[in-house]
């Protein structure tokens, strides 16, 4: 039952195969059998998600329902839900049970869908490999002596282990796509402005997206056409009809014009992932795509760029973080500065004090030009390199990450190392567009990722680039042993 | 651009965060190789490149001026660390 996509699933569902309710014991069973091992849940929301399953039982005996209906999800524990905790993998938010539901929440809540729990992250989302999180790092259940990437890691894993058929997960400069490529899950960050930040505890505000983590492209395409959508309650949210997703997964890919940027093949690649990377590409040649190079000569600038931009609009987001009206609050504050220094001091990690730091220090008096002007500036000709490769090309194609899963440990000493993890996934935040990760092989028995990015708004177009390569290959499908 | 102590208790001053002694040599260390990766951005000249603020040409939607939020003070305040009366207590400000 547990490897099942979304589509057979619910097909299994309607015709009575089984219940919402037996499918939502099974995966909570799996959880407790394997999740001690894994951590990939902060909190496991058992009684809820019975009780949305015989709520959704009903509804399907009614005959009614829809693609998600009956199906037990994961939620990052970044999406507010109302009555249940919502950490953000932080101390500061260990007490916290938000008020409300956010919109990605409240849409699969609408939709009939089971949560399942909240799933482990990088604190606040600002890592790569899990290894941030107040709660323990998330294991890759590939290899349990490394990371399952981040900050979705928690996502990933539970996903990628069979623990829930799907899961969201967010992107701020590559949380849901790095993850998927380092447990073997197609991951799809969306166009910027796509789905409803609402709810959805912030980092980066011009950068976060939601998106769905899931062991198919039609599965993603299924998740996404419950998630997307115009929310007057996002500020940012797009004023834009959306389409359906799975309408046109098996368009055929002849003629489709394949770019790769010449960056994303150089040094620092590991040769497997190249090796993986091009025999993937070769297979696309075999559906008809045609394949040429191009050129984001700025995008090498992207992680510097992005670490000046990323912790500017943090260090701004998570000021609300005080201790008076939500959240951790130190224990005998002297003083009101003392109160707001120690809640934060004691509530925030290593990681997320680093990132407030470097950020208030770029918008500091005197260096705003030199650092978070400088980095919209480089934002911008990043953005036209892509522009200008859209002219010539329908998507862009290369690795997801430049390495497959690493020890804990190997990188967590070293902040520059870690972010360089992201070094092919950042500029596609930094621009808005599109990406996805797609398993494409292995390199030392683990999982990589091919990326592929599109241009504003063609989410349609990159599912049906994923599906057509899933037709024809089986990596997607490949499980980690023991699970 | 290398941060010494003093500059990380500054920074740390504005931003509000409680920093151990101990930890103030670390973070120096960190957060200057951060800011050296970041230096990587003056390789190239953006004189009258305009900054990005938004990927997408959109103009910030307004709404009506309408009153669309209820009253949910209490539904609020129940998760606040400490309160009274409807109001947040923090420690006394004014003598």
């Amino acid at each position: 039952m547990h490897n099942k996509t979304l589509a057979e699933l619910a097909d299994g569902l309607k015709k009575k195969a089984y219940s919402s309710q037996e499918l939502t014991e099974h995966f909570l069973a799996r959880i407790r059998t394997h999740d001690g091992a894994l951590n990939s849940f902060i909190t496991v929301t058992e009684e809820l998600a019975l009780e949305q399953a015989r709520a959704a039982d009903a509804r399907l005996t009614k005959g009614a329902g829809g693609p998600l209906t009956g199906i037990p999800l994961a939620q990052k524990d970044i999406f507010c839900t109302k009555g249940v905790k919502t950490t953000c993998g932080s101390k500061m938010l260990d007490n916290f049970i938000a008020p409300y539901d956010a919109t990605v929440i409240e849409k699969c809540h609408a939709a009939g869908a089971v949560m399942l729990g909240k799933t482990n992250m990088d604190e606040f989302a600002m890592g790569s490999s899990n290894e941030t999180s107040y709660f323990g790092p998330v294991k890759n259940p590939w290899d349990t002596a490394t990371v399952p990437g981040g900050s979705s890691g928690g996502s990933a894993a539970a996903v990628a282990a069979r623990l829930a058929p799907a899961a969201t997960g967010t992107d701020t400069g590559g949380s849901i796509r790095q993850p998927a490529a380092l447990c073997n899950l197609t991951g799809l960050k969306p166009t910027y402005g796509l789905v409803s930040r609402y709810g959805m505890i912030a980092f980066a505000s011009s950068l976060d997206q939601a998106g769905p983590m899931t062991r198919s492209a039609e599965d993603a395409a299924i998740m996404l056409n419950v998630m997307a959508g115009f929310d007057p309650r996002d500020s940012t949210s797009l004023e834009r009809a959306v389409p359906d997703y799975t309408a046109d997964l098996n368009q055929p890919l002849a003629g489709l014009r394949i770019g790769l940027p010449k960056e994303f093949f150089g040094a620092g690649l590991n040769a497997g992932m190249a090796s993986v990377v091009e025999a993937a590409i070769k297979e696309y040649e075999k559906l008809g795509a045609t394949v040429r190079e191009v050129s984001l000569p700025n995008s090498r600038l992207s992680v510097a760029a992005y670490y000046v931009i990323a912790p500017a609009e943090c260090s701004s987001n998570l000021s609300r973080f005080d201790g008076v009206r939500f959240g951790y609050r130190c224990t005998n504050p002297q003083n009101l500065e003392d109160l707001y220094k120690r809640s934060r001091g004691e509530g925030f990690g290593a990681e997320v004090k680093r990132r407030i730091m470097i950020g208030t220090y770029a918008l500091s008096a005197g260096f705003y030009d030199a650092y978070y002007r400088k980095a919209q500036q480089v934002r911008q000709l990043i953005s036209e390199d892509f522009k200008q490769a859209f002219r010539e090309v329908d998507v862009i194609m290369g690795p997801t990450s430049p390495e497959v899963a690493f020890r804990f440990g190997e990188k967590s000493q070293d902040p520059v190392s870690m972010y360089l993890s992201d070094i092919y996934t950042i500029a596609v935040n930094l621009a808005g567009l599109p990406g996805m990760s797609v398993p494409c092989g292995f390199v030392n028995g683990l999982p990589a990722g091919l990326q592929i990015i599109g241009d504003y708004f063609s989410e349609a177009r990159l599912l049906n680039v994923a599906h057509k390569y899933q037709q024809v290959t089986d990596w997607h499908k490949r499980a980690p042993e023991g699970y | 651009m290398s941060l010494d102590k003093t500059d990380v208790e500054k920074i740390a001053h504005l931003a509000r965060l409680a920093i151990d002694e101990g930890d103030v040599a670390r973070y120096a260390q960190n957060l200057s190789s951060i800011l050296a990766l970041v230096e990587q951005m003056s390789a190239i000249d953006t004189t009258g490149i305009e900054p990005m603020a938004h990927p997408l040409d959109v103009a910030q939607r307004l709404r009506a001026d309408e009153v669309t939020e209820t009253d949910q003070r209490e539904q609020f305040q129940r998760i606040a660390p400490l309160v009274e009366d409807g109001l947040y207590l923090v420690p006394k400000v004014i003598e």
